[in-house]
């Protein structure tokens, strides 16, 4: 085994049905994933919500990297990162703003917030203006797209495009935006910033682990009565799929259907809510039923998008034993009167005190705790594979507490961990 | 409208509440609180619109109920077992009466919580509102303002 890890022979570490644990632990890997993913692929970074105006501004994270989103006065959005290409300080201070350029304060040189160098003090000491502006710029993240308003960085100059990397799983965020009567979701309710000390993949495979809810939110679920429960269990009709690219969800649609009810995905009735329950009519015709009764995905997009529904996490790691959830209440345009309660129960739900990801952050912990043991080495990910099926899309499914999309998020990451 | 509370009541309230939370007696915490409270933990910023931006904690007293709840079955993780914690609470301050006449406080704490994932130390000012009512003065809301508000926060599954 030794010898496996010290040439990081991904082939070998991951198995069909279980994967080593110093995939959770080693600085090594935790090295090569920099490389290979967060700085190849394409990464969630935020949203075009939050720099909703030209000039506007808000720093972000793309892996251990700090950057500035920026909008341009042209519309355009940016990812820059956060070091003065003099000394290498920061230029931005600031969580959030808006402005046209950045002043580094150490030296006093400014750049457009496109990244270009507009000026540096005393310029006879280079030779006058125009000196250094061709050759010196901000850092950028080379791509920049996005989908729905998220906003998605590649730090590779070429590879697939962002449709190419999202696959089957650009449909379900085009299903989140259906949820608003003007087809346009915004991430303006502010961010939760949990920190977690444990490896970043631990979150990545919960999210769709249908299997855990019952476990790990069995005091909250019985404190309230509530109904996720079910959508977990041996009975659920819900699936689990793997879309491909690493992307999973636990697609809950099936479960809904069989109650018909607008507004169960949401806990609630359409009573509780008539003015966006109208304006969903007014908007959809015949088919707002049909998106009132399926309610919201529940998707992981590789490596660090989770949509559950009415809340979106960007996870971004800081070290092997170390990363950070920032969550936020997804605000749909022209649902206003959703919207509050979409706040609320966020709150309620999610974040350091959170009545469900408290717990799942426990458990998070715990896990990287349990894999300092010597043994076994192996994590066992075979669950649901007796009965895993192939959709009519060519996704294999299982049911609502299979493993099937964390199966799929292996063989997503050994590819890109194996690519030359 | 009733007398204001003294600091000295004030001091005495708050010390009380402090210890209940610190020994995690969740049905003598629950006792303090008055039927329209609202426990608040902003995140971000102080004066974030609580309806439309998210927070740490926001809870009327319906969620402060449910939180109690929970912790109670022993199967919160966050929380199970419970923290170690001893807080100080100091610099306290009458601030003034709100219109419903209930008694501001303004004071800072420091809290230091022990678990298996280390020891932590959290620190900021508090804002109470006390009521004096025909069982003792009650609390009817409080509003935590962490001096890292703004930065990634571990799990805070304890009363703070």
């Amino acid at each position: 085994m030794t010898e496996l890890l010290e040439r990081r022979d991904y082939g070998a570490l991951i198995r069909p049905t279980e994967v080593h644990g110093s995939l959770y632990t080693s600085e090594e890997i935790f090295r090569d994933e920099l490389a290979r993913i967060w700085y190849t692929t394409w990464v969630f970074v935020g949203h075009e919500s939050e720099v909703a105006h030209p000039n506007d501004y808000v720093r972000k994270k793309l892996g251990p990297q700090d950057v500035i989103m920026t909008r341009d006065r042209d519309g355009q959005v940016h990812l820059l990162l956060n070091r003065c290409a003099h000394r290498g300080n920061q230029v931005c201070e600031d969580e959030r703003g808006n402005s046209s350029s950045f002043r580094c304060p150490y030296h006093g040189w400014t750049y457009r917030n496109t990244g270009e160098l507009l000026g540096y003090p005393f310029n006879r000491g280079y030779g006058g203006k125009g000196a250094l502006e061709q050759r010196l710029a901000l850092g950028r993240v080379p791509r920049v797209d996005s989908c729905q308003g998220f906003v998605f960085g590649s730090f590779a100059a070429d590879g697939p495009s962002l449709a190419e990397h999202l696959g089957a799983a650009a449909g379900e965020l085009d299903r989140l935006a259906r949820l608003s009567p003007e087809g346009r979701v915004e991430l303006t309710a502010g961010w939760l910033k949990h920190q977690t000390r444990a490896n970043w993949k631990l979150l990545a495979e919960n999210e769709t682990d249908g299997y855990h809810p019952q476990f790990v939110h069995g005091s909250i679920f019985s404190v309230t009565d509530s109904p996720i429960g079910a959508l977990y269990s041996d009975k659920s009709a819900a699936v689990t799929r793997d879309l491909g690219g690493g992307h999973s969800e636990n697609d809950l649609r099936p479960e809904f259907r069989k109650f018909g009810q607008p507004m169960r995905w949401f806990g609630t009735t359409e009573q509780r809510v008539p003015e966006y329950v109208a304006a969903m009519r007014q908007a959809y015709g015949a088919d707002a039923e049909q998106i009132l009764v399926e309610g919201g995905p529940h998707v992981m997009i590789f490596p660090n998008l989770f949509v559950a529904e009415i809340q979106v996490f960007n996870i971004q790691p800081v070290a092997p034993g170390e990363c950070v959830q920032y969550v936020t209440a997804v605000q749909f345009a022209g649902g206003r009167e959703l919207n509050r309660r979409v706040v609320s129960q966020s709150i309620g739900s999610v974040g350091p005190a959170g009545m469900l990801l408290a717990d799942d952050t426990e458990m998070y912990e715990r896990n990287q705790a349990g894999l300092a043991a010597r043994s076994p080495e192996w994590l066992d990910v075979s669950r649901g594979l007796v009965r895993e099926a192939v959709d009519a899309d060519g996704h294999p499914v299982g049911t609502a507490t299979d493993e099937v999309g964390i199966r799929g998020f292996w063989a997503h990451y050994r590819a890109l961990m194996e690519a030359e | 409208m009733s007398d204001e509370v003294t600091r000295a009541e004030a001091e005495e309230f708050l010390y009380l509440e402090a210890r209940l939370a610190d020994e995690s007696d969740y049905d003598g915490w629950e006792a303090l609180w008055t039927d329209d409270a609202i426990y608040w933990v902003p995140a971000g910023r102080a004066d974030a619109d609580p309806q439309a931006e998210v927070s740490v904690i926001y809870d009327n007293r319906n969620r402060i109920a449910t939180r109690l709840n929970q912790l109670r079955t022993g199967k919160r993780y966050a929380q199970s077992p419970a923290s170690n914690l001893r807080r100080l609470i100091s610099n306290v301050e009458i601030l003034g009466r709100d219109d419903r006449g209930d008694t501001e406080v303004g004071a800072n704490f420091l809290l230091l919580e022990s678990r298996p994932r280390g020891l932590q130390l959290w620190g900021g000012r508090t804002t109470y509102r006390l009521r004096r009512t025909a069982d003792g003065l009650r609390l009817s809301y409080k509003k935590v303002v962490l001096v890292n508000l703004d930065e990634p926060l571990p799990t805070l599954g304890f009363l703070i």
